[in-house]
């Protein structure tokens, strides 16, 4: 049984995650940030059209080729790279520290938590008749699933294959999914808890969703 | 600048307001309140009643513009959308068929730059295609006419200005912005707002000046309200006088009333408003005149008399060969030649029988041999295709090749592109990534060398120069920089030149002279290149290497040429010619909105954007995202607005193909 109040804890005491960024092939590295402590902010936009800060240049045969802040959060650690310096392709060049957002961390525990049962193939996915009646009756934390259970229709070119459920027995938490968009393959469908511990799960969750403090 | 804010009060006269006291009588079409395709377009049917004598007349009309409202959301500004613009040419044509003439209202501040289907631009060049050739007079009156959006129902015979209104190719607002290089976050200073608006020379008397309205019509002096019935009794007056002018200038009975038109201030006849056929083709043709005649003092031709003379003499000469060749002679050698093929046909279908008959009989005789032809075929090398090899005068190296560095292609992280080496790339490659196909820009140069058959290009009417029409502050300054740098004289390069042997006039619209912007020099030269090419009988080919629109710094003029161009290509459309549109890098406004956007047949090298209004016009004026690949090719094909999309390396044989597959009959270069 996973102990979900002491992930948190743990999470708790590091609330961010660190980024080393590393130099993508090799070159001449010249560096745009050269201050630790400066903040960073991740690709925007509603397509991610827009790049993060710009951290450094990897110069590589008169190419200058931007490398740019994955995520937002704030430059910890300049490792040993001088300026205009060769380096050679994986070589580790700053540190960035990125503070979870509450979204982050529910992912995060509910990764651990959950058992994620994922998409077989590509194609739309749907529940059978019977849970979905239940699920718009009861609500969705109602299924519970045990190995070989048919849960899921798959349609794709007007082919409808019956999915059975793998993995342990529990109640479907919660799905990913939507009936009218296509889910690509290896991507989570929903994840499945068993009975006991869907109380603390959802305590868990609830006090991040009223107390976590996201920081900048 | 206070015109403009006159204009845009929410207390301002609006077309609702003229519909019902300007006109005795009408029925809004399509439309109650904001339950329409679109509530910034009204369409209506009016009716005028004038005594004259002791007769009443009932004249009909078709009213259409744009609707501001007094501040209501939903008719967006009068920005109207491409369905309303469609909304507007579908009644247009429903007057042509009923043989009204149509009012047109301008009301707009500029067209709402959505690339829906069928598009913005699309949809306005649509629209000033088909009015170019409307066989109905039409009245426009503009109050605020701002760039495409007002051109959509603005191709007019007569065109009246109310005199607080402004008519211009952008509002003072955009034009700082583009002049002040600000951004959504940096706006631009009130002084640059205030001075742009002074300099594009937008006011109603401004324009009567250069000749680009008719006339003016006064309206009260903090502009027309709804309840100012004086004006509506004056703008009544110029509707009517305009719509008896149109129809008498085409008419033949109409000495007297032509008289009484011109010398009475309210004359008292009656002008019946339908038109005859011949009089209908005067009436396209007086308008082809009179657009035709607009903005000729706008550029410089630097040509010598000698050569005028010359070009007239050649121009001259070549009608009277077009009309002897293809007119005269060539209407009797068609009925012949058809003649003679049905003789042929009839000739052939019936000894094909016989032959046959006999042939099998011959074959079966001892001794013949069999034919092994399908054997030849299959066993002999084939030989090259004449004009295939290569040709050493066609070697053009690209200055990007001449540079030791790598590039990155912009796909690279999507498609695992490695990076590719400038000499390779620009030299080799033909600027297109050997990963994904991404084409990078390539200069013009790459073009005429590498499209045309070598030594094929004669270049024409290179003296016509872009000026400074406006004496726009800098503009002089930056069009000589611009001459300086790429050798020409203005963005359009019009020339004659063969593609494997097939004889075509090219106007060519080059990106690196100020971004390839149209003004009045580049019109005058499309329009050339399109009566060459009409004269001549060739296929006339645009090719538009970029460009960012209407030169804004040039004002009306500029804009003036969207009609112009359009009703000289639908000319020479008319006479059975052929206009292919090729885009490369990125095409936006204007043109694109007029006379590229018209031509049946465009097309697009891969990678080429294509659109009505940047990304961040369209943020500014709608504050929708709109997500990065929005005026890819692709994107203008799966829209419509294009009809293929050719890579760089293929595009000379594509090209040819086309000439080849859509040369119609009436095409004579076969």
């Amino acid at each position: 049984m996973i102990d979900t109040i002491s992930i948190l804890n743990e999470i708790k005491q590091a609330p961010y995650k660190e980024i080393t960024i590393s130099a993508p092939h090799s070159g001449r590295i010249e560096f745009a940030v050269d201050q630790i402590g400066t903040r960073v902010k991740g690709a925007s936009g509603t397509w991610f059209e827009r790049p993060g800060t710009l951290l450094a240049r990897l110069v590589r045969e008169g190419n200058p080729k931007p490398v740019y802040a994955p995520e937002n959060g704030e430059v910890v650690k300049f490792h040993d790279v001088n300026d205009r310096e060769f380096v050679q392709a994986g070589t580790p060049l700053m540190t960035i520290r990125h503070f979870l957002t509450k979204q982050e961390v529910m992912d995060i525990i509910l990764k651990k938590a959950l058992h994620l049962f994922n998409a077989p193939e590509k194609g739309r996915y749907y529940f059978v008749a019977e849970i979905d009646a239940k699920i718009k009756s009861q609500g969705l934390r109602s299924v519970s699933v045990k190995e070989g259970d048919e849960v899921l229709i798959l349609s794709r070119m007007k082919r409808e294959t019956t999915i059975p459920y793998h993995g342990p027995q529990g109640i479907i938490y919660t799905s990913y999914f939507n009936s009218n968009e296509s889910v690509e393959m290896g991507a989570p469908l929903f994840g499945v808890c068993p009975e006991d511990q869907v109380k603390d799960i959802k305590a868990v969750i609830d006090k991040i969703q009223s107390g976590w403090e996201e920081q900048e | 600048m206070d015109k403009v804010r006159i204009v845009r009060h929410p207390q301002r006269v609006c077309l609702k307001d003229i519909l019902e006291n300007v006109y005795d009588n009408y029925t809004e079409i399509g439309g109650q309140g904001e339950y329409s395709i679109d509530p910034s377009m009204i369409i209506a049917r009016a009716y005028i009643t004038r005594n004259v004598g002791k007769k009443t007349y009932k004249q009909p009309v078709m009213v259409i513009g744009q609707e501001k409202g007094h501040g209501e959301e939903f008719r967006n500004g009068g920005s109207v959308k491409p369905w309303g613009n469609a909304k507007a040419l579908e009644y247009m044509k429903v007057a042509e068929t009923e043989n009204i003439p149509i009012h047109s209202y301008i009301f707009t501040p500029g067209s709402y730059p959505v690339e829906d289907y069928p598009g913005a631009a699309q949809q306005i060049a649509r629209n000033i295609y088909a009015m170019a050739g409307i066989k109905v007079p039409v009245v426009a009156v503009i109050s605020e006419g701002g760039s495409g959006g007002a051109e959509a129902i603005g191709l007019a015979d007569t065109r009246i200005m109310l005199s607080h209104g402004y008519y211009s190719v952008i509002s003072p607002e955009g034009a700082a912005a583009i002049e002040g290089r600000s951004s959504a976050s940096r706006k631009a200073s009130g002084k640059l707002v205030e001075n742009c608006a002074r300099q594009l020379k937008i006011t109603a008397r401004d324009n009567l000046e250069m000749g680009y309205v008719d006339r003016i019509v006064q309206e009260p002096p903090l502009g027309a309200r709804p309840d100012h019935f004086e004006f509506y009794r004056k703008l009544r007056q110029e509707v009517i006088l305009a719509t008896d002018e149109i129809i008498l200038s085409i008419r033949g009975v109409k000495l007297f009333r032509a008289i009484a038109l011109r010398k009475l201030n309210n004359p008292k006849i009656y002008v019946r408003w339908s038109l005859s056929t011949k009089s209908k083709e005067r009436l396209v043709w007086r308008r082809y005149q009179k657009y035709r005649g607009l903005s000729r003092w706008a550029f410089e031709d630097s040509s010598t008399g000698f050569q005028r003379f010359k070009n007239f003499a050649l121009e001259t000469g070549w009608s009277i060969y077009s009309f002897l060749r293809y007119e005269f002679f060539g209407r009797h050698q068609r009925a012949i030649t058809h003649l003679a093929e049905d003789v042929q046909g009839e000739v052939h279908a019936l000894m094909d029988r016989v032959t046959h008959r006999f042939s099998s009989l011959f074959k079966k005789l001892p001794g013949v041999k069999k034919d092994r032809e399908d054997v030849c075929q299959l066993t002999t090398l084939s030989t090259w295709e004449a004009g295939m090899s290569w040709n050493e005068h066609c070697r053009y190296v690209s200055p990007q090749a001449n540079q030791d560095k790598t590039l990155t292609c912009p796909n690279s992280r999507k498609s695992n592109c490695l990076d590719l080496w400038a000499p390779d790339l620009f030299g080799d490659f033909a600027g297109v990534c050997s990963h994904c196909g991404h084409h990078f820009p390539m200069e013009y140069e790459w073009y005429l060398f590498n499209i045309f058959d070598s030594r094929s290009i004669r270049e024409f009417n290179a003296p016509i120069e872009a000026s400074n029409p406006l004496e726009f502050d800098g503009l002089t300054h930056k069009l000589d920089k611009a001459k300086k740098q790429t050798g020409h004289k203005s963005a359009c390069m019009t020339f004659e030149a063969k593609i494997k042997g097939i004889q075509v006039v090219v106007a060519m619209l080059l990106a690196r002279f100020r971004g390839g912007s149209v003004g009045a020099a580049e019109g005058e030269k499309f329009i050339r290149a399109a009566e060459q090419a009409r004269r001549k009988h060739m296929p006339f080919l645009a090719y538009v290497h970029g460009t960012a629109g209407i030169r804004i710094q040039e004002g009306t003029n500029g804009l003036l040429q969207m009609p112009r161009c359009t009703l000289s290509v639908r000319r020479y459309l008319e006479s059975g010619g052929l206009y292919l549109v090729v885009y490369d890098t990125n095409s936006y406004a204007g043109p694109l909105a007029s006379f590229l956007g018209c031509s049946p047949y465009q097309f697009a090298i891969r990678s080429a954007n294509i659109g009505f209004a940047g990304p961040g016009v369209i943020r500014e004026t709608t504050g929708l995202d709109i997500p990065p690949n929005y005026h890819k090719s692709f994107q203008a094909l799966s829209r419509g607005h294009i009809q293929g999309i050719w890579d760089r390396r293929e595009i000379r044989n594509n090209l040819h193909h086309a000439l080849m597959t859509m040369g119609g009959e009436f095409l004579y270069y076969r």
